[in-house]
């Protein structure tokens, strides 16, 4: 009963956005999400149904990746516990529903960030913790190197992506005919590839790499080198609470400046002890009171790179292991894309 | 009529005129707080994006469809698609399930058992178990370069089943037109033959004019226009089979799942049916001397199908609901298309009102259609 559950629930979302009275009286706190979570006492995180790497329960029920240890440092930020977040897994579909009527407080969920998601949906991305693109995947037998040469291909893909627009639109700039096979469920539409019912999937770089790399022999399936899109992956937040937006926005900041001056987890209480660069002060919270301006403790920075560690160690206890390089995730410096406004 | 509550016209109308309000009333508060909410919630509202280019790629259509056409064409294309799965299923569920529960009825103890296991394990499990069962079976078959090839022409691989086809012409939509009249020709031709025969008692048989109708025409037509016919073989070219008609691995496991989980059911009620009827009727008929084959078609189908038809009209509707699984086999039904929708477009509110609405237009058409048939074949009772 797939469907009807997803139907039934995009209807409860209709239903909650019906019956939600009128919001109570604007202004109490600046920010009536945050009040919210530190009242329930932990915060609702949007996350995969489970994608290696980004965000999948292991064999204990752990939830971990990528865009869960940025659910856990907004935990962190505001509860100083990692632990105090529920995940709620969500697909494709049912993401934008749940962040509409307040099902969840926060959205990080390989989640593409375009002008209609930002202006029609009610939304606001708060920055960009992974520069993605699409691209294919293919049995290595097939013996395809270039995407150009799918003409006539059936192709696995999920619905309600960018993902399926990108593919139209690059088939039609490209003349390229091919046979959609769309289908919902991540393992299913994985399960039609492998079958042989697809001559090829496409998604994110990141997500066939993943798929790739949980394979029994990954070796029999190659990810072309061409790039068919921008994907732009970030977290977001309802639309009309800035001060919680500011927060998502600058824990992300955060995590790269720290990257940026070498702070880690392993370094980072020594770094809070006696490093006297002010812009390390700034971040780990004895300077500038730049915490209470956003609403949480000063120290929220320093207990994030505590419990969870910097950008880069993110990007390589998770991304890494899947054979995912920094490429444009590099920091500015390095390189990359990844480039954080100053912490002060 | 008094304007007292003593007057029971006067407390009937008041009572009327308060529900009516209570409706009324909360119908306009649920509109009220759900445009408010929209508004404050800064989501877009209104049909305005059926009109902008979709850009969803559909598997199998039946109307010309490209990603540069609107999403109305797209929803378009989807509500095709369900009504394809759905009447074709109803026929075969129908003729699936008649055998079935007259097979469990049979004498012989073989094939009795064998169609009440049937129905048991079927209808026992649930129905999304038995989609992806028959979509995985699908899957098992041999890739497009080693498709199986059973009879010259036809291919089987899990790309699906290639036939081959004719290139359709003109000509061949004219036959087809031939072809309908010819069958609105024989079926009046066959009411006056019957008329003749209740005015002077004599059998008439109408088949030989109706055949005629029914394949002289179309073919004579045909034939008027030159008879084209240029065969359409499916042939393997780079990835895939191009050419012929196309039996998709989606719309085959959709298919086979909703007309055997639903023949289940119906081969109950259709058992139900005939065992509804009393024994003296057949003893009857046979001491009428009315042969086997119609003592069941004038004497016992009549009467077991005003038991029959109305379990049977549920039964059309959850078929028909059902087909809204397609998604999770990739089908690309109303469901599928209208979510891929309001995911694209973010307006959920418009998205399940269009599912919704179809549904509901569909599942009515259906009812009304049943309930003139049920009213119709009802025993006339004097």
């Amino acid at each position: 009963m797939k469907a009807f559950r997803r139907t039934i629930l995009g209807a409860l979302g209709v239903a909650a956005i019906a019956a939600a009275g009128v919001p109570a009286a604007l202004a109490q706190s600046q920010s009536p999400t945050l009040d919210a979570i530190r009242a329930r006492g932990q915060l609702i995180c949007g996350v995969n149904t489970g994608l290696a790497g980004f965000g999948r329960p292991d064999a204990q029920g752990v939830w971990r990746g990528f865009d869960v240890d940025y659910c856990r440092a907004v935990a962190v930020a505001i509860f100083n516990d990692p632990n105090r977040v529920r995940f709620v897994p969500l697909t494709a579909q049912q993401r934008f529903p749940a962040i509409q009527s307040g099902e969840v407080d926060v959205l990080i969920r390989n989640t593409t960030w375009t002008l209609t998601r930002d202006v029609s949906l009610g939304l606001d991305f708060t920055g960009i913790n992974f520069y993605d693109g699409q691209g294919f995947m293919v049995r290595a037998s097939l013996g395809v190197r270039r995407a150009s040469e799918l003409n006539g291909a059936t192709i696995c893909v999920q619905p309600g992506t960018t993902t399926e627009r990108n593919l139209t639109d690059w088939a039609r700039a490209n003349r390229i005919q091919f046979t959609p096979v769309v289908i919902e469920r991540l393992e299913e539409v994985v399960q039609a590839y492998l079958a042989g019912r697809c001559d090829a999937y496409t998604t994110d770089v990141s997500g066939l790499a993943a798929t790739r790399s949980t394979q029994p022999n990954p070796a029999e399936h190659v990810i072309l080198p061409d790039v068919i899109s921008k994907e732009p992956l970030g977290p977001s937040v309802r639309h009309g609470d800035q001060r919680f937006a500011d927060l998502v926005r600058w824990i992300h900041f955060g995590l790269l400046t720290a990257e940026e001056l070498g702070i880690t987890q392993a370094n980072v209480a020594q770094a809070a002890a006696s490093d006297e660069r002010p812009a390390a002060q700034r971040l780990l919270g004895r300077t500038g009171g730049l915490g209470q301006m956003l609403g949480v403790d000063d120290a929220f920075m320093r207990n994030i790179i505590a419990a969870l560690g910097n950008y880069g160690e993110i990007f390589q206890r998770n991304l890494a292991p899947l054979g995912l390089q920094r490429g444009p995730n590099a920091l500015w410096n390095q390189g990359g894309l990844q480039y954080a406004p100053p912490f002060q | 009529m008094r304007l007292s509550w003593s007057d029971e016209r006067f407390r009937g109308i008041v009572w009327q005129v308060l529900i009516v309000a209570l409706v009324v009333g909360t119908i306009w508060w649920l509109w009220q707080n759900t445009t408010h909410n929209l508004r404050t919630r800064n989501i877009a509202t209104g049909f305005d994006f059926l009109w902008r280019e979709a850009g969803l790629p559909i598997g199998e259509s039946l109307i010309a469809y490209s990603p540069a056409d609107s999403y109305f064409r797209a929803l378009l294309a989807g509500l095709l698609n369900t009504l394809k799965v759905a009447l074709v299923g109803i026929v075969l569920a129908t003729v699936l399930g008649t055998l079935i529960g007259i097979a469990k009825l049979s004498r012989n103890w073989l094939l009795s058992r064998v169609a009440g296991a049937y129905v048991e394990i079927i209808r026992d499990l649930p129905l999304l178990l038995q989609l992806l069962f028959w979509y995985a079976l699908m899957q098992l078959l041999p890739g497009p370069r080693q498709a199986l090839n059973p009879i010259e022409g036809v291919f089987l691989s899990n790309r699906g089943m290639k036939l081959p086809f004719i290139h359709w012409q003109d000509a061949h939509t004219a036959a087809l037109l031939a072809f309908a009249a010819g069958c609105a020709g024989a079926w009046l031709y066959a009411r006056a033959r019957r008329a003749a025969q209740m005015r002077d008692g004599q059998p008439r048989a109408a088949w030989p004019g109706a055949l005629v109708l029914m394949l002289g025409l179309p073919l004579a037509v045909w034939g008027a226009m030159g008879a084209p016919f240029e065969p359409d073989m499916p042939r393997l070219v780079g990835f895939n089979f191009r050419g012929g008609l196309t039996l998709t691995p989606e719309y085959a496991a959709l298919l086979i799942g909703l007309v055997t989980y639903t023949a289940a059911f119906i081969a109950e009620i259709v058992r139900a049916g005939i065992l509804a009827v009393n024994q003296g009727q057949w003893e009857a008929a046979q001491a009428l001397g009315l042969p086997g084959g119609k003592t069941l078609r004038l004497v016992v189908l009549p009467q077991a199908l005003r038991v029959i038809i109305p379990p049977l009209t549920s039964q059309f509707l959850n078929l028909t609901k059902n087909s809204s699984l397609a998604v999770a086999i990739g089908y690309p039904d109303i469901v599928s298309i209208a979510n891929t929708t309001l995911n694209q477009t973010g307006q959920a509110i418009e998205g399940i009102a269009i599912i919704m609405l179809v549904y509901l237009t569909i599942s009515l058409s259906i009812s009304l259609f049943m309930n003139w048939y049920n009213a119709k074949i009802a025993l006339v009772e004097r």
